[in-house]
């Protein structure tokens, strides 16, 4: 089983204040931490359970800035066996159908079984990237997908339904699978661990390279555009509760009171 | 004429509150963009259905047969990429559910049709079509623009738009013919697989202390545990704590879990991603706690206390206890 993991660097954003930049297009960089989105945490570790289980090579394959590599070593530290990276910053502005076609383009080198990617990322949301491209790539997908299963030829999967409901169903390989957060629990990754990849080979990928022109990417390649962001509007709110802490347990007290809890 | 078509959505023999809310929302871009509203009907034994959506749409567009009595993309996306060719609609609307997160990005992107996900608005200007969606887990929202083209595809937040206004249209049924070349062999249904019964019944809870992420570590639940005991509730959990197993599965609020109405939910160190909102907003007194004053989830919260958790949980117990004269 060759299996492809498709994996994004993302900002953290709990605990931040997030600004929109001078564009009023996109939010300011500075200062925020980036890592892999969380989704692409959960699809790293099951290709690489997926391999330890039947063999094959995992190959973890980003789009991103030269700053990706640090995540692109991150899936290598985690068990990935190689790595490709696609940096072009013509390649910045793209929407989710604009980056599948460039996962898509890198893709037709490598061969694999099986592709996996998050069921969304972080940053947009857009939970797209990884079905557009199994159409692209002509191959059936499953999203939303909770447990996998190998057979011959074909694979047993569970997708989540709502309100905590699965359907199982089976798909015929090559097909690609958007993983859902809760599948395994990732492994700990050390500095130890990183440390050890520093070495490793990282394929490096353009837009030439990979024989794509610059208008099939970024905003002109693109479906869709960005217009502005803005943060949500604030409705009516919370009611803040200030005071030292026994002060705001005491109107906490009050609010139980009020709803008939105490 | 061209016309806005909505794809509704059943399980099981019962139609998604998400249909009724996207016919709600079409009716209105209908009307300001003086288009018919279609709907369209793909299943198996679904008469009576049809005759309920009928009554809210200009043309409902139904097909029965067996490989469509399932939710499975591959022949869902064939019958519609055939009625969107047949039909030229300008806009098709389909829900960010687990079955329009299958169906809609393939369908688009061999019709080449431009798509937005998880849309909570819809405006239009002029004649453009202009969504609106969040990004950065609720802490930003979004003004997207379309390319043009013929056709555009939005899927659409569940509970953005109530279906309370849904006026009556009483349009006409319309069965489909289409012939399927294969049998889809390649992705098959096997079976539903219900959610798990646990020893706890969160939906039955007066009083819900649901802890998130921001508990940090599963070593932090007792102490969350003997709050909800002291006020005679129940632990509840975001997803990232059943993910981590710190609690079980069905402790979970959300889309993916449980929805729940209590009188009071308490959330210590749950951000508020719009997941998790659908599935506790309507508790009648819901109190957060956060470090993080610009957290989504104070949007929905009645009380807000921007403070460590770890600090919070220990004063409201001796509280409590104080109160309780224990
Ligand atoms: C298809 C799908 C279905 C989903 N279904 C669900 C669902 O049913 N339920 C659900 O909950 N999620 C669901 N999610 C996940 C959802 O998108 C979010 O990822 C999740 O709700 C985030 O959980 P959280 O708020 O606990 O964690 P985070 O978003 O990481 O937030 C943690 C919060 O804790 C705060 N914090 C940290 N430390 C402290 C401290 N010491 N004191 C106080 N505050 C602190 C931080 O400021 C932050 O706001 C689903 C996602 C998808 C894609
Ligand atoms: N720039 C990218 N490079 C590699 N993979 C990506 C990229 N963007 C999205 N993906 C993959 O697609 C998934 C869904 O992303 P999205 O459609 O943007 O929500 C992510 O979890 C990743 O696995």
């Amino acid at each position: 089983m060759d299996i492809i993991v498709c994996i994004k660097r993302v900002p953290e954003v709990a605990e931040i204040d997030l600004q929109v930049d001078q564009t009023g297009k996109s939010i300011k960089e500075e200062g925020l931490v980036f890592g892999v989105n969380d989704w692409d945490n959960y699809a790293v570790e099951e290709a690489v359970r997926i391999k330890e289980k039947h063999g094959g090579k995992v190959t973890a394959i980003t789009v991103g800035s030269a700053e990706s590599e640090e995540v692109i070593r991150r899936a290598l530290a985690l068990g990935a066996d190689e790595a490709v990276m696609v940096t072009d910053p013509q390649a910045d502005g793209s929407d989710a159908y604009a980056i599948a076609k460039v996962l898509a383009a890198a893709i037709k080198e490598i061969p694999y079984d099986i592709i996996l990617t998050g069921v969304l990322a972080d940053d947009d949301g857009c939970a797209q990237v990884g079905v557009t491209l199994a159409e692209l790539l002509g191959i059936p997908h499953a999203t939303l997908v909770t447990a996998i299963e190998i057979e011959e030829k074909q694979v047993k999967i569970k997708r989540e339904l709502e309100g905590g409901m699965e359907e199982e169903l089976v798909v015929a390989t090559p097909a690609l699978f958007t993983i859902q957060s809760g599948i395994n629990e990732p492994r700990y990754v050390s500095i130890m661990g990183i440390r050890k990849v520093a070495k490793k080979e990282v394929a490096t990928r353009d837009l030439g390279t990979l024989g794509l022109s610059p208008n099939q990417v970024g905003p002109a390649g693109s479906f869709t555009t960005v217009e502005r962001i803005f943060p949500p509007p604030v409705g009516e709110g919370a009611q803040i509760l200030e005071g030292s802490s026994d002060e705001v347990a005491t109107k906490v007290m009050d609010v139980f009171q009020k709803g008939g809890v105490i | 004429m061209a016309e806005i078509l909505v794809l509704t959505e059943h399980r099981q023999g019962e139609m998604q509150e998400i249909s009724l809310e996207m016919l709600a929302k079409g009716q209105q871009l209908a009307e300001q963009t003086k288009k018919e509203l279609t709907a369209v009907l793909l299943g198996k034994g679904v008469a009576s259905m049809a005759d309920e959506v009928k009554r809210y749409c200009h043309h409902i567009l139904v097909m029965e047969d067996d490989l469509l009595a399932n939710f499975n993309s591959e022949p869902y996306q064939d019958v519609l990429s055939f009625l969107i060719k047949e039909r030229k609609p300008s806009l098709v609307l389909m829900g960010h559910t687990a079955f329009g997160m299958d169906l809609a990005p393939p369908l688009a992107t061999a019709a080449g049709i431009p798509l937005a996900t998880d849309c909570y608005e819809i405006e239009v200007k002029g004649d453009a079509v202009i969504p609106y969606r969040q990004m950065y887990g609720g802490k930003m929202c979004a003004e997207v623009h379309f390319k043009e083209a013929p056709c555009h595809m939005i899927t659409v937040r569940a509970g953005s738009f109530p279906a309370e206004g849904l006026k009556e249209i009483n349009g006409a049924v319309e069965q489909v013919s289409f012939q399927f070349d294969k049998d889809y062999a390649y992705k098959k249904f096997l079976q539903y697989v219900e959610a798990a019964v646990g020893d706890v019944d969160i939906t039955q809870a007066d009083v819900l202390v649901a802890v998130g992420r921001g508990i940090g570590d599963s070593e932090n639940l007792p102490m969350v545990e003997e709050l909800a005991k002291l006020l005679g509730g129940v632990v509840a959990c975001s997803r990232p704590v059943a993910d981590k197993h710190w609690l079980p599965k069905e402790r979970q609020v959300g889309t993916s879990g449980k929805t729940v109405k209590p009188k009071l939910y308490i959330a210590f160190g749950i951000s508020g991603a719009f997941q998790h909102l659908a599935g506790m907003k309507n508790a009648a007194t819901i109190i957060a706690v956060n470090k993080d004053p610009k957290a989504p989830i104070f949007s929905v919260a009645h009380y807000g206390i921007v403070d460590d958790l770890m600090k919070v949980v220990p004063s409201l117990v001796a509280k409590v206890r104080e109160r309780k004269g224990a």
